[in-house]
């Protein structure tokens, strides 16, 4: 191998094998894919981000929440027993696997890679916005011996005018968290509401996808 | 003298018709040629690991005490110091500051004393380096300040990306004039490798940033896509370069040509073939086409070949050397990292499998095996190459080798022990989290057990990350005491020596490491 054109032309040819196999072949197979259309209702599935929830993915990627929450939701690869269900959908993070077409117009996407906290690909379905709130400020008051950071510095203090928000944070259902003195309340930021209006719209179970029939 | 040939020329760095008196000048002349970029790419690379390694162990602080470190004064609560934004910040200062900075570095002297040229255009070198740094600097302040592009591996804004690859691509362009101009008949082992990387690194990374960044692809492909570029980056870049560095410099320091052409040949072209097949690996199980995750759990598996021959042929090399791994500290760090580099991927083909996959993947497990690879194998190897080259830049030996001691005993015990607190936690965190490791074993009442709950498994990973927040502390400890004695090698300070600055006893064979080797 002393000759240089033989190098190289070998290590473009192994190069462009994978980059083929890798890169262009499941753009061609994946790229085509169109959300399916609900045959009574005439509803997309999966259904598209409002503005606020679009938005909120951007939240989402500027904080690194993708670092601790993985959004999928695995099959497994163990013979299970009969009856038994895969430990992802046990754990009650989805009722189905998750497939391709449910992450259609995901840029950037959140499959993630760690599990620090739990899969997030349903979890829309489990709360309510003004307990995201109350989690996302004080997550360790919310879930005790929670390691999840709290995210303050996406809600603000300001002076009660009038009635007072309606999304402000309810102190009485975070124990151990000071609330702010008389007069005051904390609000959600513009940032935090639109991230939650994004977790709110995450729910890949509450609609069918021909593929989950296998 | 009889003609060289290639298989000789592709062991033996030393394989060429000069007398010793010339071949000293010849090295000397190409050393200092290399001196400017070199200490530009070396000194900066040493900024970025200390800044690398500090955000590292905030980062681990920050995962079992979440409240620490998440106001500053006046301000309060920021944004900048939460755990999600210094944990990329940590990533892309040590891959594109540290170890891609330090392997351009390495990159550059290797490329001269090879196609024994003495480094023409400097000044593109120059330019190379002040706009990578630029860029590693543009993009990790856009990640702290929350700009981030949220694809992992690929945080930095776009513009970041964007000074980055006009610097490589300046980088590649030097490398061709050089190459052009190479001394005839020689291609060394490491050149192979070299060659790859220079031309593997730009495709790469230009590909991603159109597909998922300008142009952006959809959802699954382009997590398809942003795996086959995150392993790439280990497999295609700072493989090839660690090796590189290992197939020249373990000849060097023992003075005896590379074992077995065949096994290098053979090393290299399986690497070339299989590695860039293994990054779908990383979505076993997930939503994507089930044979794009098959291909890659073959080549996967395929790649015991390279790593085999690899270590054998490195092995038969060291093979009655050994004892100099007690004196000589670059080969010291350098068997270190090959042995790890072994280690690293018998540990990621163990892992690629379906089986093994689902419980190690989402957990602790992953990121102890990215450090096997990126801490123990090819930092390790910078650290070496660091050791030998440094001298020959600066004409001064190391002032201390208690330091170099320091340097190495805290680096690899601290990684060692991060690593096994990582694998142990993250082994542990898996069997839960599928319901392997039961909180109570099934009964006839009870036919599938009891799982544990989610933060009764989050509750027992937090032991294992205290351990590797210490271990984090003992690697910085030793990187200062690595940091200290570049700078005063720098300044000159210490005694002036005419031998290389070796380990313990000083009688072994110490001239095998001079200046002029
Ligand atoms: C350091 C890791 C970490 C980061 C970063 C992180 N989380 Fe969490 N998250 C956790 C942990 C641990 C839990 C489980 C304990 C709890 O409920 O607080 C959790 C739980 C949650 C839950 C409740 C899930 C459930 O099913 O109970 C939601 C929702 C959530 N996180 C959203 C977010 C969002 C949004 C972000 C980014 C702004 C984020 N997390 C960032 C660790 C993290």
């Amino acid at each position: 191998m002393n000759k240089l054109s033989t190098l190289f032309v070998g290590i473009f040819i192994t190069f462009v094998s994978a980059w083929l196999g890798l890169v262009v072949i499941p753009y061609i197979q994946l790229g085509g894919l169109k959300p399916e259309k609900d045959e009574i209702t005439g509803a997309l599935m999966p259904p598209a981000l409002s503005g606020s929830a679009q938005r909120g993915r951007l939240v989402y990627a500027a904080n690194g929440c993708v670092y601790c929450h993985s959004q999928q939701v695995r099959g497994s690869a163990r013979r299970l027993p009969e009856g038994e269900v895969p430990p992802d959908i046990a754990r009650g993070w989805g009722a189905r696997r998750t497939f391709p077409r449910d992450y259609l117009g995901e840029r950037p996407h959140f499959l993630g890679t760690m599990r620090t906290g739990p899969d997030l690909a349903n979890v829309g379905l489990r709360y309510t916005a003004d307990w995201q709130h109350r989690h996302l400020y004080a997550p360790a008051a919310i879930s005790r011996g929670s390691t999840m950071p709290p995210f303050r510095y996406l809600y603000k203090k300001q002076r009660i005018v009038g009635a007072g928000t309606p999304d402000a944070l309810d102190f009485s259902l975070i124990p151990g968290v000071e609330p702010p003195e008389e007069g005051y309340e904390i609000v959600p930021t513009e940032q935090a509401r639109d991230l939650v209006a994004y977790l709110l719209a995450l729910r890949r179970s509450s609609y069918d996808l021909p593929e989950a029939a296998e | 003298m009889s003609p060289i040939s290639a298989q000789q020329s592709a062991l033996n760095p030393d394989a060429d018709s000069l007398t010793p008196a010339q071949r000293m000048a010849e090295r000397a002349a190409i050393d200092r040629s290399c001196r400017t970029p070199c200490l530009v790419f070396f000194g900066t690379s040493m900024f970025w690991l200390m800044l690398g390694t500090i955000l590292a162990i905030i980062a681990s602080t920050k995962l079992h005490t979440p409240e620490f470190m998440v106001s500053l004064p006046f301000f309060g609560d920021v944004g900048l110091l939460t755990f999600g934004r210094i944990r990329p910040a940590h990533l892309n200062t040590v891959i594109y500051g540290w170890a891609s900075t330090a392997a351009l570095g390495v990159c550059v002297w290797l490329m001269a004393r090879l196609c024994r040229v003495q480094v023409m255009n400097t000044w593109i070198l120059v330019t190379a380096g002040a706009l990578w740094n630029l860029g590693v600097f543009v993009g990790m302040l856009g990640i702290l300040l929350g700009w981030s592009t949220g694809v992992e591996w690929l945080e930095m804004p776009t513009q970041a990306a964007f000074i980055l690859f006009t610097s490589y691509a300046l980088m590649s362009v030097w490398a061709i004039l050089m190459f052009a101009n190479r001394k005839p008949g020689h291609i060394f082992v490491s050149q192979w490798y070299i060659f790859g990387a220079l031309f593997w690194f730009p495709w790469l990374y230009g590909c991603v940033q159109i597909l998922l960044l300008l142009q952006p692809v959809e959802g699954s492909v382009q997590g398809i896509i942003n795996w086959w570029f995150a392993h790439n980056v280990l497999g295609l870049w700072f493989t090839p370069i660690g090796l590189a560095t290992a197939y020249y410099l373990i000849p060097k320091v023992t003075g005896k040509p590379i074992h077995s052409y065949y096994l290098s040949i053979l090393g290299f072209w399986s690497l070339a073939l299989f590695y860039s097949w293994n990054g779908g690996h990383h979505l076993v199980n997930g939503p994507v086409p089930a044979w794009i995750i098959s291909v890659s759990i073959v080549a996967s598996a395929m790649m015991i070949i390279p790593v085999v021959t690899v270590a054998i042929n490195h092995h038969l090399t060291m093979k009655g050397s050994f004892h100099l791994l007690k004196t000589s500290p670059t080969l010291r760090f350098v068997v270190f990292g090959a042995m790890s580099y072994t280690l690293a991927s018998l540990q990621g083909i163990s892992m690629a499998f379906r089986i093994s996959n689902e419980v190690t993947h989402f957990t602790h497990y992953t990121i102890g095996h990215s450090h096997v690879g990126m801490y123990l194998f090819f930092t390790m190897m910078m650290f070496g190459a660091m050791y030998y080259i440094m001298p020959r830049l600066v004409g001064w030996e190391w002032p201390s080798a208690r330091l170099i001691k320091i340097h190495f005993w805290c680096t690899a015990v601290g990684g060692v022990v991060m690593i096994i607190a990582l694998a142990g936690g993250g082994i542990e965190q898996g069997l839960k989290l599928v319901n392997i490791w039961l909180k109570e074993a099934p009964t006839e009442a009870n036919p599938s057990g009891t799982p544990y709950s989610f933060m009764e498994i989050l509750a027992g990973t937090l032991p294992w990350l205290w351990v590797r927040t210490m271990s984090g502390i003992l690697i910085f400890i030793g990187h200062v005491a690595f940091g200290i004695n570049f700078v005063l090698m720098l300044l000159r300070r210490g005694e002036r020596r005419l031998t290389p600055t070796l380990l313990g006893e000083k009688s072994s064979s110490p001239k095998l490491e001079a200046v002029t080797a």
